[in-house]
């Protein structure tokens, strides 16, 4: 594991936060997560000795929660609120924008290696539907024109990098 | 009848211009006066005022609130945990986002009152994983409230102390059902325990005696020890005490957040004259009132029976519009106020389309531990799925009916109830656009519909 000094420290500080230490593997998760882009086979061990579990409890916990990932993904994430509240004011076609934009289907890498789409479920921001998350970002009232004009941006933001 | 104003208690300062959410603009508000009254009081007395207050919480089941904390066990010796449940996931539901974008400290404050009311040395945030900047925010405004010596240590120089920690989750519906949260916490999978015998008050986190209340719930806390629980039932209407933020979204032309007394404005005046009637063009067709599962309502429908106002049994004959708002007229209805997210669907819905959304949701987050909501729900799923993007049949509906029955009661938690309601109201509701779908998919479909699933 490679993990950045930043990474370690904080997750030392995490697991005082708990009595039992097997409460960090969601916290330990996410840092990971973070610094790594997503759970490899060798981080799952390396959680499990630093919290003193086997790996399947900590593998059982990836599988479970969709927000943990085992396969690299795009250097942004698009997540698209799929819900109801969402679709009925046009989640369906904000999804089908991106995935117009970026060549690609919810859960795929785009084939320059920068976006991944997803159609999550509720974001809990049913008032301002459609919503989007984009990497830690909240963008609200989402049409195909907002869609679009997000698009361009990340496009120009790969572009200048 | 006009509406009445809104009562802002919980969102008083909710999208003020020049409102922000550190310790010192809090603090300029009388942030944390309430606190400092309340640790000069036994905290028996504390628990006393939620109990008079008639408290419902907020996270969707309605239940007392100081009934839940008498039901704590005092007696065991062992630490008693406090857990905020900030997983707020229901769909339609969006009003504890923004208590913690924008007025964090409300919420610290609504949490030590009830630490030290109960004795709680520990207490965690469990957040819902989506909300990356929200738990940022808490982080730093537990910070500033500890180096502010109002967290953590010897809070005001007393010698109590209380920690409070803040825990993401990782998208995961389940965990806003408090044993699954539980689970969760644990840094386990959420699979929801069976009560008895896991009832958190006794065996909860760790085995030890746990409260887990909703962010509103705790909010509501801190106003109710500022004016005492007596004065807090004058709001409201009786067993319906206190405000309810409504949460509306879909077809209205101002969806949004709004509060007000609980029980004082009726459906039809929240989404008429408050949320501006349905957009143009378009009359309204359904509702669902408290959060996606709750049980869905008809626009044309009637309501009639007897109910309790004061001391005498009154008549009522009520349209989905003449409801009012709270709990228990609600659930007389047959429906539930749950969390407060009320989704509005017009004349443009398809009701199997919108039933086909809503059960991708349930299937896609049952745990998968009891089979009856495991299969069931995927079942559903598939059924609806198939209606509007293969082949739909005039048996569907029964079909779909046989699964939903045979779920609810079934399984460990009330997922198995949340997930069969709506197909059962759907069904229940609108029984002929479901037999008759397969009739209606051959007409070309409007071509401004949208695709709902």
């Amino acid at each position: 594991m490679n993990l950045k000094p930043a990474t370690l420290s904080q997750i030392d500080e995490v697991i005082t936060h708990y009595p039992v230490k097997r409460s960090a593997t969601l916290p330990l998760l996410h840092l990971i997560q973070e610094d790594a882009g997503w759970i490899s086979p060798e981080a799952i061990e390396w959680i499990a000795a630093k919290l003193e579990l086997q790996p399947i409890n900590v593998y059982e916990v990836v599988t479970f929660y969709p927000m943990f990932r085992q396969q690299p993904i795009g250097r942004r994430h698009i997540k698209v609120c799929r819900t109801l509240s969402c679709a009925l004011t046009g989640g369906y076609k904000v999804c089908d924008e991106f995935q117009k934009q970026f060549g690609c289907h919810p859960g795929e890498v785009s084939a320059d290696g920068e976006v991944t789409i997803d159609f999550v479920e509720c974001l809990a921001s049913c008032g301002t539907g459609p919503v989007v998350l984009i990497d830690d970002d909240l963008h609200e009232k989402v049409d195909v024109t907002k869609a679009k004009a997000l698009s361009d941006r990340i496009k120009a933001e790969a572009k200048a990098k | 009848m006009p509406a009445p104003t809104q009562r802002r208690l919980i969102f008083a300062h909710i999208d003020e211009p020049g409102y922000t959410n550190d310790l010192a603009c809090y603090q300029k508000h009388g942030g944390y006066e309430v606190m400092k009254k309340a640790f000069a009081r036994p905290p028996a007395e504390l628990i006393d005022e939620v109990k008079k207050s008639g408290l419902r919480g907020r996270g969707g089941a309605g239940f007392p609130c100081g009934v839940k904390w008498s039901l704590v066990d005092r007696k065991s010796g062992k630490p008693i945990y406090l857990i905020v449940n900030a997983d707020e996931s229901e769909p339609g539901t969006f009003k504890d986002r923004y208590i913690i974008h924008q007025d964090p400290h409300q919420l610290i404050e609504g949490t030590m009152i009830s630490c030290f009311a109960n004795n709680v040395k520990q207490a965690y945030i469990y957040i819902r994983g989506e909300f990356p900047h929200g738990a940022r925010i808490l982080e730093k405004a537990i910070a500033e409230a500890r180096a502010a010596n109002l967290v953590g240590p010897n809070v005001l120089g007393s010698a109590y102390s209380c920690e409070i920690y803040v825990h993401r989750g990782a998208g995961a519906y389940i965990c806003g059902e408090e044993t699954g949260l539980i689970e969760s916490l644990e840094g386990k999978r959420a699979n929801p325990r069976i009560k008895p015998p896991y009832f958190p008050a006794v065996l909860g986190l760790y085995q030890c005696p746990t409260i887990v209340n909703n962010v509103e719930t705790l909010c509501h806390v801190k106003h109710i020890v500022d004016m005492g629980g007596e004065a807090y039932t004058k709001i409201g209407t009786p067993n319906n005490t206190g405000t309810r933020i409504f949460c509306v979204s879909g077809h209205v032309q101002k969806p949004g957040y709004y509060e007000f007394e609980a029980g004082k404005i009726t459906l039809g005046q929240l989404l008429h004259e408050v949320c501006g009637g349905p957009l143009p063009g378009r009359t309204l067709k359904a509702v669902i009132p408290g959060g996606s599962s709750a049980k869905i309502l008809r626009f044309g429908e009637r309501f009639k029976g007897k109910r309790k106002v004061g001391a005498e049994m009154v008549d009522y004959d009520w349209g989905v519009e003449d409801v009012p708002m709270d709990f228990d007229s609600l659930g007389m209805i047959g429906t539930m106020g749950g969390s407060g997210g009320v989704i509005v669907m017009d004349d443009s819905v398809n009701m199997v389309e919108a039933l086909a959304n809503i059960n991708a949701f349930y299937s896609h987050e049952s745990c998968g531990q009891c089979t009856p909501c495991r299969e069931g729900s995927l079942w559903m799923k598939k059924i609806t799925t198939r209606m509007v993007h293969g082949a739909a049949r005039p048996e569907d509906a029964a079909l779909l009916k046989g699964v939903a029955d045979q779920i609810p009661g079934r399984t460990i938690c009330a997922f198995g109830e949340a997930c069969s309601w709506p197909t059962q109201s759907f069904l229940a509701k609108f029984g002929d656009e479901f037999k008759n779908y397969h009739e209606t998919k051959k007409a070309a479909r409007p071509a401004d519909s949208l695709e709902l699933v």
